[in-house]
């Protein structure tokens, strides 16, 4: 690595210091999303009311629409890593690019299986090729693919920057697919909340979503830190700060 | 004075991306002339995959006819998936790639000739058999020429594509599986439109938006896909 300490934050760029960093900021970002589910659960779950056309099935959207938009926000997080580990050519973004994979992945599926399990009860269907369902299982063939790509290749420093030019025109696609399959087709309904318009939905489903989504994003980065911690310990093994930091178990 | 010859080395450099565009696209195209059997099996390719959908769903001609744009252009996606490897692989085998990017004339432009010379040698065909196919679909003249004509300006975007992924893959052991699930989702785009396009003459809308939406998406790529196809052929040749 070149040397790059005259810069005070590009020290934290340097696995070895960030490792500790990551490992002091997991607990709290843990309990964060610990109370906050507990408390968006507990809003979604017994405080809102019931809605008057879809009963109780509704509720799934306190799980549903965190996940989507998390689906759709790590990814271009990991894009921006990606493009950051190019620009100055560091490791420790692309590290944090590999450890964001898995958990878009896994909110990609989850958004698309309780879009299922919802959409059996509201639209008599559990699956309909509509414009933001298609792009979702896109999206999720396009993080399976990031994460095929890595794995395919050996070197570690490859793996970054072949991975890294993949997310960059995956995210550069996004739009483009999310558009040209809304013009295929569009049957679902419009989006539940947006910016431009008063919403439409009672203030306490609201205040219940949003407390999920902030519980969702402070998963992610706890499970994001840690993963990242392991991907350092593995990839910095022949390294003798690592064996300070992580006592051997054998 | 140095002001002239500054000038000079810009007029230079400028020429040579062009010239470095023509020699590889003739390059390539030679190559590919040479392996003429190798080409008529990619056009094969893309003939048998059609044929077999009459088998798998029935000859019923209404049937045909509204699965005919689907079919002719998913079969198109995957004869470009197919013929990408040859872009690079045989030149990244024998060094001749790294030869390529050491030269003095910019790698994008060198790389952007190699794709052109993969159109060429396998979009270009495949475009001007579609009609014939198409007929067989039970669709109407216009239909067909129509398919052609998307399939011209979508065939070259699947080639610039491809070529990222291609480079992506380079020297990788789980090379063909792993192409298909990087670049499958990234024609998809194309795939709406191209197949949108007839189903929008069908439905008395006229192609034009569809056609024109292809056609953005070739500009965007023939900027975008080179510069990132020559990223990706760095890193493999690391």
């Amino acid at each position: 690595m070149r040397p790059m300490s005259a810069i005070a934050w590009f020290k934290l760029a340097s696995p070895a210091s960030f490792f500790p960093l990551a490992r002091r900021l997991v607990p709290w970002f843990g309990a964060a999303a610990a109370v906050l589910t507990a408390a968006g659960l507990w809003i979604g779950l017994i405080v809102a009311p019931t809605d008057a056309q879809q009963g109780d099935a509704y509720r799934i959207i306190f799980i549903h629409v965190p996940a989507a938009w998390m689906s759709m926000f790590i990814y271009v997080v990991m894009a921006f890593w990606c493009a950051v580990s190019l620009t100055f050519n560091t490791r420790l973004a692309a590290m944090l690019a590999q450890a964001l994979a898995p958990t878009g992945a896994m909110f990609t599926f989850l958004a698309l299986v309780t879009g299922a399990l919802w959409g059996k009860p509201a639209w008599g269907t559990y699956w309909a090729w509509d414009a933001r369902m298609t792009s979702e299982l896109i999206l999720l063939f396009l993080y399976f693919g990031y994460m095929a790509l890595r794995n395919a290749i050996d070197d570690p420093r490859r793996a970054d920057r072949a991975s890294a030019v993949l997310a960059l025109v995956g995210v550069v696609n996004v739009p483009i697919i999310y558009f040209s399959v809304k013009w295929w087709n569009t049957l679902h309904q419009g989006a539940s909340v947006s910016l431009t318009s008063a919403p439409t939905m009672a203030v306490t489903m609201l205040t219940g979503m949003l407390v999920m989504a902030f519980a969702a994003w402070f998963y992610a980065i706890a499970i994001t830190l840690l993963r990242v911690q392991a991907i350092i310990a593995e990839r910095e093994k022949n390294t003798s700060w690592i064996g300070e930091m992580v006592p051997r178990t054998r | 004075m140095m002001c002239v010859e500054v000038m000079g080395e810009e007029a230079t450099r400028d020429s040579s991306a062009l010239r470095g565009f023509a020699w590889s696209t003739m390059r390539d195209l030679r190559l590919a002339m040479r392996s003429r059997a190798e080409l008529a099996v990619q056009l094969l390719f893309y003939v048998i995959v059609v044929t077999l959908f009459p088998l798998a769903v029935g000859a019923e001609t209404a049937l045909l006819r509204a699965l005919g744009p689907g079919v002719l252009w998913v079969a198109a996606l995957l004869a470009s998936l197919l013929s990408l490897p040859r872009i690079f692989a045989t030149d990244f085998a024998d060094g001749s790639l790294e030869q390529i990017a050491l030269s003095t004339q910019p790698l994008p432009a060198l790389i952007s000739g190699k794709i052109a010379a993969h159109w060429i040698s396998t979009g270009l065909p495949l475009a001007l058999i579609s009609p014939l196919l198409a007929a067989q679909f039970g669709l109407s003249r216009d239909e067909g020429w129509l398919l052609a004509l998307g399939l011209l300006i979508g065939t070259p975007t699947l080639s610039l594509l491809g070529a990222i992924g291609a480079a992506l893959t380079l020297g990788l052991r789980s090379g063909g599986g792993l192409l298909a699930l990087l670049i499958l989702p990234l024609y998809v785009p194309i795939l709406i439109f191209g197949a949108g396009s007839i189903e929008a003459m069908r439905a008395g809308l006229g192609a034009g938006p569809q056609l024109a939406l292809l056609t953005a998406a070739l500009l965007v790529a023939m900027v975008g896909a080179p510069l990132a196809a020559a990223a990706a052929v760095r890193i493999a040749l690391d």
